[in-house]
């Protein structure tokens, strides 16, 4: 299984957000602006690999009843330690993600990789695949942030795009436009692979019959 | 007059689902039926309230030994014990009552909302009483906004959605224009 394949099917086959629909409550609360989608986006990636390492490392020594609870404490142990890295040396971060950053301990993205991937794989390969997923989050969380910026702020990345007198379409940056873009680009992306893919065939069939 | 506020303005104004996007995983996975999205409102509402006053009072104990940054972790056990803990003790005691919330329970575990009221409480420096309203409000306003979804769901059923909308995004629009309604009680 080359890095490549890896990464692949973590950004794009798997991608959590679009995909698998997992870790929708940062997605949407934290996408105001595109640095903090990467931000949130790097933060979980971190806490991924180093989950997933820790919970391949000890796959054998954790006996499978009390699994659950011994992820949730290892997954808190790189959430806390993230927050207090961040509130260190990314102060403005810190206070942008605000209570979703130890949030990240719910993510159901961090807890289901263990439990699907880690737990079964060797440390590696549960580094690589805690780094393809985390990818994927984070371009995802981009993306949503990129749009919501742009139509919301009038602005990438902090520069303006617009001249000031531009009034740009604020219900972007407010709650029902982290509702609308997400739905939407869903859509899109819906509509882009189902073309492909021998499901339509199916529901056509269904629809006939 | 300020417990009034802090319960309306949880239903309302800070509504959990459509303004603080806490909780957004249920809202969307179960609020495909009426019945089941009071069940897990219910069950939303009883662990919130009990997790936030023993997470409030562990803070006591927490910054009395001057721990606060074990914080995210000594919560989320204690949330993951008690949900553990209340299915076991309402087999025993309450069978009916399991029977109607015990689907629901471990879900609630890795819902965003439990563990995202007992840190907000903490942060708005809530006493114990306006812990406890502060939880019924939220929980209240988490199973109004679920219940709301899954009423028009369940007509979106029946109407012709474009294929690519189907399922999710559309459920996500349609969450959309109703956090547009709520943010009217905000202006």
């Amino acid at each position: 299984m080359s890095i490549l394949k890896e990464l692949k099917r973590g950004i794009f086959l798997e991608n959590p957000t679009f995909r698998l629909v997992l870790g929708m409550c940062p997605t949407l609360a934290i996408t105001t602006l595109a640095i903090n989608g990467i931000g949130m986006g790097l933060a979980t990636t971190a806490v991924l690999i180093g989950s997933n390492v820790v919970v391949a490392a000890l796959k054998n020594v954790i006996p499978s009843q009390v699994r659950i609870p011994s992820y949730i404490v290892i997954i808190s142990t790189f959430v806390t330690i993230i927050s207090m890295l961040m509130e260190a040396y990314v102060y403005p971060l810190y206070e942008a993600l605000g209570i979703f950053l130890p949030l990240i301990v719910v993510n159901c993205i961090i807890l289901g990789r263990a439990e699907a991937y880690a737990s079964k794989h060797s440390i590696g390969k549960s580094a690589l695949d805690g780094l393809a997923i985390g990818l994927g989050f984070t371009l995802s969380l981009t993306v949503i942030g990129v749009i919501r910026e742009i139509l919301g702020a009038g602005s990438i990345f902090g520069y303006a795009l617009t001249g000031e007198n531009v009034s740009m379409a604020t219900i972007f940056s407010l709650p029902p436009g982290a509702f609308f873009t997400l739905g939407t680009l869903m859509a899109l992306i819906n509509a882009l692979t189902r073309k492909k893919s021998p499901r339509k065939k199916t529901v056509a069939a269904k629809r006939e019959a | 007059m300020k417990l009034v506020m802090i319960f309306f303005g949880a239903i309302f104004f800070n509504n959990f689902v459509f303004n603080r996007f806490l909780g957004i995983c249920p809202f969307l996975g179960v609020s495909k039926r009426l019945d089941t999205s009071i069940g897990m409102g219910m069950g939303v509402a009883f662990v919130m309230t009990v997790a936030s006053t023993l997470t409030w009072l562990l803070q006591k104990l927490l910054v009395l030994l001057h721990l606060e940054y074990m914080q995210t972790i000594v919560f989320i056990l204690v949330i993951a014990a008690l949900v553990q803990f209340v299915e076991m003790f309402l087999q025993k005691v309450s069978p009916t009552l399991h029977k109607a919330l015990g689907v629901y329970l471990p879900l609630i575990t890795t819902n965003c909302a439990i563990l995202g009221i007992a840190i907000l409480n903490i942060g708005f420096g809530y006493n114990l009483l306006e812990t406890i309203i502060h939880c019924l409000g939220a929980s209240a306003g988490f199973t109004l906004a679920m219940v709301i979804l899954a009423g028009i769901r369940e007509k979106l059923e029946l109407s012709d959605v474009p294929e690519a909308f189907t399922g999710v995004p559309i459920a996500l629009i349609t969450a959309g224009i109703l956090a547009m309604a709520f943010s009217g009680f905000v202006l």
